[in-house]
């Protein structure tokens, strides 16, 4: 018991300290800079090959259950086990934290949007048919519009791991706010760089997700009314 | 030689395998840690889960639990437990990784609860059995299906995550990786990318153990009506 009120009582090491941020802004916002366009990149990439790969596995019956088998099992390899593949090639640098989380971002993605696109009524499908639709007027006019709250789904959770998942990247060196949290354990446990990276991090997944969920209202007005 | 071959090489060596600090103590570590973390995880999950699926209260709970784990990046809580009354080593690292195991555990528990069919409960109840029996004869027997998947998930993703415990001087399969980087890749390239195979190779395992675990504990009847939508559905809810 002593030894815990001593512990919280160290004035040396408090949980949060302003004096440390100030001290320290220019290394913690470069951080945060690096982190955001690390997981904006990331998620955008994944996302350009994503939806085509789940357009793909919609067309194509045979091929949904391959897609859907192979992201399974590439979602099983743990994030570190992925770093190791992948730096003995790409080598130490951004290419790897990135090809690293475009990979499970992609995974998240394809199911929500393959999920999206089959939540499309049949009926609606036929109507469109019957209505002259092509199969690309019908994909980009009436089926990927309709699958639009799966696809943000996908993005929102890729996004929110994505950001949790960059810190990995101090493996190689490379791990946005990751370097603040890692560096602050390594800095005899300096508490208040270490929740100062970890309160930046969830911060930043809350804005994004917040971000992406406007995005979303904004581009499905047809939902706002059944949703309020 | 390409890392490829290096890691043949680094694997064939027998003293990596048995060196104090070679791949069967790391091996050893690594499991079990992720047993101690899967096991508390259980202790916490299955009595709030099959609770909350019990009265059908809590359904936003179990959500905003998966949501706010997903977005604490692991290496953050890895390093912030050591820094409370837990203390720095083994005892932090397996509260870390069995807060990794809750989201799962909690979101199979309370939906196989809540998928029974409402006719079986209320049939129970008719014949006379007291809310603890319908729990532990009709609803618990029926959610078993999506009790063992929610362990292989919680397994899986524990001993994945396991493997950043070498950040923080936790031990595990980890650390060959991290060594490797240690040595820079053109030197140590083939121990990193024998240590990835490791982690791969034992998380993959693990899923595969578990599967067939649950196959075997679900019964016949279940099988073939669970096997589609059922665990689509838990997987959405564990956000994979």
């Amino acid at each position: 018991m002593s030894f815990r009120l001593s512990y919280r009582a160290d004035p040396g090491n408090p949980w949060f300290s302003w004096q440390y941020v100030r001290d320290n802004s220019d290394t913690v916002l470069a951080a945060l800079r690096d982190h955001t366009t690390l997981t904006l990149r990331a998620v955008l990439i994944a996302a350009l090959i994503a939806v085509p790969l789940a357009v793909l596995a919609y067309w194509f019956r045979p091929l949904t259950g391959p897609i859907l088998a192979l992201t399974g099992v590439l979602y099983t390899v743990p994030s570190l086990a992925l770093f190791a593949f992948i730096a003995p090639y790409l080598g130490i640098g951004v290419a790897t934290v990135l090809s690293v989380v475009v990979l499970y971002a992609l995974l998240v993605i394809v199911r929500n949007t393959v999920a999206g696109l089959n939540q499309v009524p049949a009926e609606v499908r036929e109507a469109a048919e019957g209505m002259g639709y092509g199969r690309w007027g019908r994909l980009l006019r009436v089926e990927l519009p309709l699958a639009l709250p799966g696809i943000l789904t996908g993005l929102r959770l890729a996004t929110v791991s994505t950001v949790a998942l960059v810190t990995v990247g101090v493996v190689i060196g490379r791990g946005g706010l990751g370097q603040i949290i890692f560096a602050g354990f390594q800095n005899n446990l300096y508490k208040a760089q270490i929740m100062t990276g970890t309160l930046l991090c969830v911060l930043l997944a809350l804005v994004l997700d917040l971000f992406l969920l406007g995005v979303g209202r904004l581009l499905t007005p047809w939902l706002r009314g059944r949703a309020g | 030689m390409n890392p490829v071959q290096q890691a043949v090489v680094w694997l064939n060596d027998p003293l990596n395998w048995t060196n104090p600090g070679g791949i069967l103590d790391r091996l050893g570590e690594h499991v079990s840690m992720s047993a101690a973390a899967v096991l508390l995880g259980c202790l916490v999950a299955w009595p709030l889960g099959l609770w909350l699926g019990h009265t059908g209260r809590g359904g936003g709970l179990v959500v905003l639990v998966s949501n706010l784990t997903l977005s604490v990046p692991t290496l953050a809580l890895l390093t912030i437990l050591p820094l409370t009354f837990l203390g720095f080593g083994r005892p932090a690292v397996v509260v870390a990784l069995a807060v990794f195991a809750v989201p799962p555990l909690l979101a199979n528990a309370y939906t196989g609860l809540r998928q029974v069919d409402p006719q079986t409960r209320e049939a129970a109840r008719g014949m006379g059995m007291t809310g603890v029996q319908v729990l532990g004869r009709v609803e618990l027997p029926l959610a078993v299906p999506y009790l063992a998947a929610g362990f292989r998930t919680a397994a899986v993703q524990v001993v994945a995550t396991a493997a950043l415990a070498t950040f923080v001087n936790g031990g595990g399969l980890g650390e060959i990786i991290r060594f490797g980087f240690g040595l820079s890749i053109a030197v140590g390239g083939g121990q990193i990318l024998a240590g990835g195979l490791l982690v791969a190779g034992l998380a993959l395992g693990v899923e595969l153990l578990f599967a067939f675990v649950e196959r075997l504990v679900t019964p016949r009847p279940l099988r073939r009506a669970r096997s589609g939508a059922g665990r689509r559905a838990a997987d959405a809810v564990t956000g994979s």
